[in-house]
């Protein structure tokens, strides 16, 4: 039942950057790709691959699972812009109705100390989930919870933690900021539970625990640049860098 | 096969349901189950594969109790399990909203909405521990959405009357498994979980009939490794993806479920499948997937078709008598809230009338309009801004301004591996929770229960039941160094090499769309006899062809993702046999289920209780042979059978 027309249609040139393995040599390859505008970023990929595979050629390695936007797990760099042109958007989310026949695009993973390459377009983000353990949750047992109304949170309060909560663990954020600082990543979930009555009793040990887990794993410190809020795909909000610096301090002196 | 010759009920299947009143049977078989004392669960290694709601809940929740987990995930990190994506929300009785809900009303409501093929005493179960759930997740600081009180919000789903479901904006399932994730993440921290990512299952092993263990392929180096424990939990998901195109993540597979069925696990109802009404059409042949728009839109938006055939004008053009809302006025007490399965079947059944919408004709409108003019953008904005936002992206059409154009597409399976009320598969120690199980949906699932089912079985159900099995049983040391570990790996090494070894000349995806093609043709909304007959030559003749013609490059000792996907497109063929078979089997129309010889005057699925109300569990007979059917007899003491009605 698909209509099959030629609407649409375009060449593209890509440049990719291809890397066999972590550490080894890296270059960008050329390559000729017909796409149409109807298609996602990543279904144009798919098109190369097929085209690739056809030729006897290796695909390109490339990461995403869910394509609607939500998994965190595509991270591709796009003419120097984490996850392309369009704002608040992923690059499986990306179509390439943005584009016109005959561009050229270029097309790199993250680029960051913390964030080796694992292969070609693939890169190892498990330094997020390493500050994550550092302290990004509530300690509370299965089974040890009071009924969900025992505590009121207000309308206002509730919301600013959703949206800090948003957050996919994409790494966008340290790909565009010149330090390749993960403070917009660590501030969300911060954020997220300094704002709830459930995160106050574990309130200081852990804003310590996951910026000095951040500074461990590499990541550079915030100089104000924004660059972070510009990419990041779910618009978290800088605010929220500023609010985990306070409670840092508030932390800091509280210990002494 | 017909009915004449299916087995009777098997003596294998035993369902263990604990006995008396329905609403004291989980208590009860608490009190009854054996303990493990807390000083000895450090003995017991818990091996988890999969880390979405239901993996990552039950990490968590074994690892607090003491015992020593491992988990595994096919992903970089365990965030992004594919519950990540679920949109709308989570049921739970609380009955907060004060509109009579209860336990007993949502149990009721899912044994009729999955069509009177689910196992009563587990849904009563699920019904039971929905309100702890919503306790847990608020107090891991999930931000629920809240009203200007500071209490939590509902809003309603399909299939119910009351407003019982709990949302955070459009992206509950993220929300919740964040908890989840943080909940392991602190498990990890404290050295109680050894978290492995990138790691496939893709074998299981038994020593002396008990599940004890895994081989895992590691994506980023390709290495075989094999882990031993004193029980495996399965927590991998549905089989969606058999379809190719799906609202699934594409990396979501049935390799795990399937792998360990051909070690003796029952896999059971497979053809009951979830077709979700709302989701965004298919636009051209290169589509890698689709992409599902909550059903908490049908709160505002309304579902039409042009009342006439080949109606080509614009939406806006065409005047209100001249639309059919055609679900408000087939149903008008549930309008366009019925049931996933009746909503879909009914887009299905305007479109193939002619009356589908957009340039492909398989499509119908879903309309803010009314809603937008009565309580305004910004009131429609805060509810699905988000949903509205993501739609905009894929269609570039503003649906503040035109309706919504959608088409039913795979989103869930119900069936599943067979397990019994303890949730332990037919291979002793190995359990199976969410998605990949068969037990609380029947043969169709309600909107926001598949993260309540997920949930329920990882924080509250394997928790206490998996005692049956550690301290129930004698279980011998075992070390990776045993026989059945080095078969196990050989058996998958071995698989492996052969699909690297093919070298033909079509590319892994092409054959996986071709297979999905068959599927949705054959056992799609719309299944006869004669049709899924076709369909299984076409599977077999398919599979013989991806075995002589697939084409896998690459090494495959370094991150080799044709590699994975062959792995699991293999799976899939020979998964989508039984399927096939199953629903074949399965002579009546029951939920998702919808056997075109078995409907009623007025289109609806007409269910045969007298020769079907039981669960059909599969057995692995060797590749390429028919499995053999067992049966569990469904009893329906507390919900009466009756003829499912929405109007």
């Amino acid at each position: 039942m698909i209509q099959k027309t030629g609407h649409g249609d375009m060449k593209l040139t890509l440049e990719v950057w291809r890397q066999a393995a972590p550490g080894a040599p890296g270059k960008f390859e050329t390559y000729e790709v017909d796409a149409n505008e109807h298609m996602s970023f990543l279904e144009m990929l798919d098109v190369l691959n097929q085209q690739l595979v056809e030729r006897g050629e290796e695909p390109v390695v490339f990461e995403h699972d869910c394509r609607e936007g939500i998994c965190g797990s595509c991270n591709l760099t796009i003419d120097g812009k984490p996850h392309g042109p369009r704002e608040r958007t992923t690059v499986c989310q990306l179509h390439m109705r943005e584009y016109r026949s005959g561009d050229r695009i270029r097309i790199e993973p993250w680029r960051a100390n913390a964030f080796p390459i694992v292969k070609d377009l693939m890169v190892d983000r498990s330094a997020f989930d390493r500050i994550q353990q550092a302290g990004g949750y509530v300690s509370v047992n299965t089974g040890a919870a009071p009924d969900a109304h025992a505590i009121p949170v207000a309308k206002q309060n509730a919301d600013m933690a959703f949206d800090a909560a948003q957050c996919i663990g994409c790494g966008a954020c340290v790909a565009a900021c010149p330090n390749a600082s993960a403070m917009l990543f660590t501030s969300a979930k911060v954020s997220q539970f300094t704002l709830l009555p459930q995160g106050q009793p574990e309130r200081e040990r852990r804003v310590l625990a996951m910026v000095e887990t951040m500074d461990e794993e590499g990541f550079g410190n915030c100089s104000n640049h924004y660059e972070c809020e510009a990419a990041c795909p779910k618009a978290i909000s800088v605010t929220n860098i500023a609010r985990m610096n306070r409670e840092y301090a508030r932390a800091s002196l509280k210990r002494r | 096969m017909t009915i004449a010759d299916s087995p009777a009920g098997s003596a294998r299947l035993d369902s263990k349901v604990p006995s008396g009143p329905m609403s004291e049977r989980w208590s009860k078989h608490k009190f009854d189950l054996k303990l493990v004392n807390p000083a000895n669960r450090r003995k017991f290694d818990v091996i988890v594969v999969g880390t979405g709601l239901a993996g990552a809940s039950a990490a968590a929740t074994l690892a607090e109790m003491g015992y020593k987990v491992k988990a595994f995930c096919t992903h970089d990190s365990p965030r992004r399990a594919h519950s990540i994506a679920a949109q709308g929300g989570i049921n739970a009785a609380k009955n907060y909203k004060g509109d009579g809900d209860s336990v007993h009303r949502l149990f009721y409501d899912t044994v009729k909405g999955g069509d009177y093929r689910s196992r009563e005493s587990n849904v009563h179960r699920l019904a039971e521990v929905s309100v702890d759930i919503i306790d847990q997740c608020v107090a891991q600081g999930v931000p629920f959405a809240r009203e200007y009180g500071g209490l939590l919000d509902n809003r309603s789903f399909g299939g119910a009357q009351v407003a019982r479901t709990f949302y955070a904006r459009g992206q509950t399932g993220q929300q919740l498994l964040l908890g989840a994730y943080g909940a392991m993440n602190r498990m990890i921290e404290a050295g109680r979980i050894e978290m492995h990512t990138r790691r496939e299952m893709v074998d299981l092993v038994k020593v002396d009939g008990i599940a004890r263990g895994i081989i895992t392929r590691n994506l980023s180096n390709g290495e075989y490794e094999r882990h031993s424990a004193h029980t495996v939990l399965l927590c991998t998901g549905g089989y969606g993806n058999v379809f190719y195109l799906s609202t699934n993540a594409k990396n979501s597979n049935v390799t795990a479920a399937w792998r360990a069925h051909k070690r003796g696990a029952f896999m059971a109802n497979p053809c009951y499948t979830q077709i979700h009404p709302t989701c965004i059409p298919r636009s051209g042949d290169y589509q890698s997937k689709l992409t599902l728009m909550s059903e908490s839109l049908r709160n505002d938006g309304r579902v039409w078709v042009p009342a006439t055939k080949g109606d080509q004008r614009p939406a806006q053009d065409i005047p209100e008598a001249e639309r059919d809302y055609y679900l408000e006025r087939k149903y008008p007490s549930f309008g366009n809230l019925v049931p996933r399965d009746v909503a879909s079947r009914n887009a299905k059944t305007v479109c193939d009338d002619g009356r589908g919408v957009g340039p492909t004709g398989e499509a119908v409108y879903l309309d803010f309009g009314d809603a937008i003019r009565r309580d305004g953008r910004a009131a429609i904005e805060a509810r699905y801004g988000n949903l509205f936002e993501m739609y905009e992206r894929i269609t570039g059409d503003n649906p503040y301004e035109v309706p919504m154009r959608i088409y039913p597409a795979v989103h869930y399976t119900m069936g599943g591996l067979w397990v019994d009320y303890n949730l332990e598969s037919t291979v002793p120690g190995l359990f199976v929770l969410g998605e990949a199980n068969f037990s609380d949906h029947g043969a169709n699932r309600l909107g926001a229960s598949a993260l309540m089912q997920g949930l329920a079985d990882g924080y509250f159900v394997i928790p206490a039941t998996i005692a049956s099995h550690l301290a129930g049983r004698v279980l011998e040391d075992v070390n990776t160094e045993h026989d059945a570990f080095a078969e196990a790996e050989a058996n998958a090494r071995g698989r492996a090499e052969a699909l690297m070894a093919v070298n033909g000349t079509r590319s892994v995806d092409s054959m996986h769309r071709e297979l999905g093609n068959i599927v949705w043709n054959y056992c799609g909304m719309e299944r006869t006899a004669e049709g899924l007959t076709e369909g299984i030559a076409k599977i077999r003749d398919l599979r013989a062809q991806f075995w002589e013609d697939v084409r896998v490059l690459g090494d495959p000792n370094t991150v080799n993702q044709d590699l994975e996907k062959a792995g699991r497109v293999a799976d899939f063929m020979e998964f989508a046999e039984v399927m096939f078979h199953d629903g074949l089997t399965r002579d009546e129309s029951c939920g998702g289920h919808f056997r075109a010889e078995h409907q009623t005057e007025e289109g609806e699925a007409k269910r045969d209780d007298e020769h079907f109300a039981h669960a059909a569990a599969w057995e692995f007979q060797g590749e390429g042979e028919l499995p053999v059917e067992h049966r569990e007899p469904l009893s329906f003491e507390e919900v009466k059978l009756t003829t499912r009605s929405y109007k």
